[in-house]
């Protein structure tokens, strides 16, 4: 990611690329500035996480929260595949896939 | 370029990434079952569909199970671990991401050393790993349409949740290099020992048929005496112990062929083809993959206390390379066949035979001769045919005690394999009488005593310790398999000085 100086058209175009969102050259111009200003604003963050505040990935200092190995209950699959938009013999039915693997 | 010749110039470099759903009961962060084969999607929830507002949370014995294979592997176990959201877009995860370890794996730098049958003896090699990390399994994709199964010129695919979110661990191993001509040997050999390891562990069913256990291998070609490492192919899923081995030779052929005419490998992945043994090529990796991870922010880090890490280290188990020294020195097998027996797979096998009474030097050879013959000429895996270690140990125990000679127990071993039945119901339904038919015996004492007048006449006027040399002629005759006590007493007998 950049700098807290914003982001260039470029990252946001890659961005763009991974998110497969498909995007006009005006919108990139236009979302690289917005985007910038969301960046900016954002990064005040980094004026107060000064070397002795260790990084954290959760709001809480907790470690270690388990569960035992025990199977619970799934869905069926009627219930799993409601919310699909489209199904076929019990799958998710998407459309074809690009790309690989 | 043939391989001989490409060894002489070119150094293979080698990258094992091996991946193994582990056997817990439940899925990595809910409770969702992961039983092999179920109806689909019978085995998901809104946890590992990825729905809004559900909450993973880790399972501990998926934990325990890769605490206890990263000491297995000699790593270091980390004080602290994260899990990251590997973002990608691919329907196979229904959250658009995989949770994974990313920066924080939780085992670290171990190694694991291989004793490899070569042509040229048996070989050591130090494997190094570089990290054994958590994160969770992916669903499965039918492609359907178009004329391959395959993605290309498919319409659309169906998607089946059961297996994502499956407890998997990917182990890394650092570079492989100085392994020369021996490379597809030594990564066969380290898949071979990382899976005989994983199963005496417990942690997974280590089938490698249903994809419990799979590796990717990298593979790339050096002049010999260059530093800077080769472009990389990755060959991906390779699906059985021989496939890696011809995976890899595979291709570091197919990269000679490249920079013998000059032209550039491409750095992509490629699938290895099991009927042909070629690999073909895949997605091309030269655009750096960007996942975009982060720390997962619905999991807390994973801290083991050293006294959960000590007390998982001694529940480990003999290793199997413990176990195949106590067991060729208690068997008294020499290397080579011991080195066969493993190759083939046979030790749980004929361990099981050995435990049912039979003599281990048999047990041995008749799975790894005749039975192995059998499954070589039908193609399948010893363990596919219908003959059990219990059969086996019966049959040894039938030919040690005169009743069946090794002629005939190679027809009883075809009559169990063909499915007619436990060795008894194979020798009646035969009609297979055997060496204790005193006849059989007689004959073969006739033999001797014919063989050997002065012996018999010194017998026959008293002189009773002579007929150890008759006795012995008479079991070399039957080739050891019948009963020494009956061929005395039948032969003094035979001699008019019956006991
Ligand atoms: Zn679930």
């Amino acid at each position: 990611m950049s700098s807290a100086a914003g982001i260039s058209r470029a990252e946001v175009a890659n961005l763009a690329r991974l998110a497969r969102i498909e995007m006009s050259d005006i919108e990139l111009d236009h979302l690289a500035s917005e985007l910038g200003i969301i960046l900016n604003a954002v990064a005040k963050v980094s004026e107060v996480a000064t070397a002795d505040i260790e990084p954290t990935s959760h709001p809480l200092a907790m470690v270690n929260v388990f569960r035992k190995d025990e199977i619970r209950p799934s869905l069926t699959a009627q219930e799993a595949l409601s919310g699909a938009p489209a199904q076929e013999e019990s799958r998710f039915k998407v459309p074809q896939i690009l790309g690989d693997e | 370029m043939k391989y001989d010749a490409l060894i002489e110039k070119y150094e293979p470099v080698l990258g094992l990434e091996v991946h193994v759903e582990l056997g817990t009961e439940s899925k990595m962060f809910c409770g969702c079952a992961t039983v092999f084969g179920a109806e689909p999607n019978t085995q998901t929830c809104p946890v590992c569909l990825g729905l809004p507002g559900s909450l993973p949370v880790v399972n501990e014995k998926a934990v325990e199970y890769t605490i206890a294979i990263g000491l297995a592997l000699n790593c270091a176990i980390a004080p602290y671990s994260r899990f990251a959201r590997k973002n990608y877009f691919y329907p196979d995860m229904p959250k658009n991401f995989q949770t994974s370890q990313y920066d924080e794996p939780i085992c670290i730098n171990g190694y694991l050393d291989l004793d490899v049958e070569t042509e040229d003896g048996i070989k050591n090699f130090r494997v190094e790993i570089e990290r054994v990390h958590m994160e969770e399994d992916t669903g499965k994709s039918l492609h359907m349409g178009g004329d391959t199964g395959r993605i290309h010129g498919a319409d659309y695919s169906l998607l089946d949740y059961n297996r994502a979110g499956i407890p998997l661990v990917e182990i890394v191993t650092k570079i492989v290099e100085g392994t020369g001509k021996y490379a597809p040997l030594v990564a066969k050999a380290y898949v071979k020992e990382l899976r005989d390891i994983l199963r005496g562990l417990g942690v997974s069913d280590v089938k490698m048929e249903q994809g419990s256990l799979r590796c990717d291998a990298n593979v790339s070609l050096r002049l010999i005496g260059e530093k800077k490492l080769g472009t990389r192919s990755e060959t991906k899923n390779v699906n059985s112990l021989r496939s890696v081995e011809r995976a890899i030779r595979g291709e570091m052929i197919r990269h000679s062929i490249l920079l013998e005419k000059g032209e550039k490998v491409k750095q992509e992945t490629r699938h290895f083809q099991e009927d042909t043994g070629e690999t073909i090529a895949g997605r091309s990796k030269e655009e750096a993959e960007d996942y975009r991870y982060f720390p997962e922010p619905d999991l807390v880090p994973v801290a083991p206390s050293l006294e959960w890490i000590e007390s998982i280290g001694q529940s480990l188990g003999e290793r199997p390379s413990d176990r195949r020294k106590r067991l060729q020195s208690a068997w008294s097998v020499p290397d080579k066949e011991m080195a066969a027996m493993v190759n083939a797979d046979l030790l749980d096998t004929v361990e099981a035979s050995v435990l049912l009474g039979a003599d281990p030097t048999k047990a041995r050879s008749w799975w790894l001769g005749e039975i192995s013959r059998i499954a070589n000429e039908k193609a399948v895996a010893i363990s596919q045919l219908a003959i059990t270690p219990g059969d086996v140990a019966k049959i040894v125990a039938l030919v040690g005690a005169g009743e069946l000679t090794d002629k005939l127990a190679r027809a009883v071993i075809e009559g169990v394999i063909a499915g007619e039945g436990d060795p008894e119901t194979v020798i009646e339904k035969r009609g297979f009488k055997v060496v204790s038919d005193d006849g059989a015996l007689i004959a073969a004492i006739e033999k001797a005593v014919a063989a050997l007048p002065d012996v018999a006449e010194k017998v026959r006027s008293g002189h009773i310790p002579a007929a150890g040399a008759l006795i012995g002629a008479v079991m070399k005759d039957t080739k050891g398999q019948a009963d020494a006590a009956k061929v005395r007493s039948l032969l003094l007998q035979h001699l008019g000085q019956p006991e």
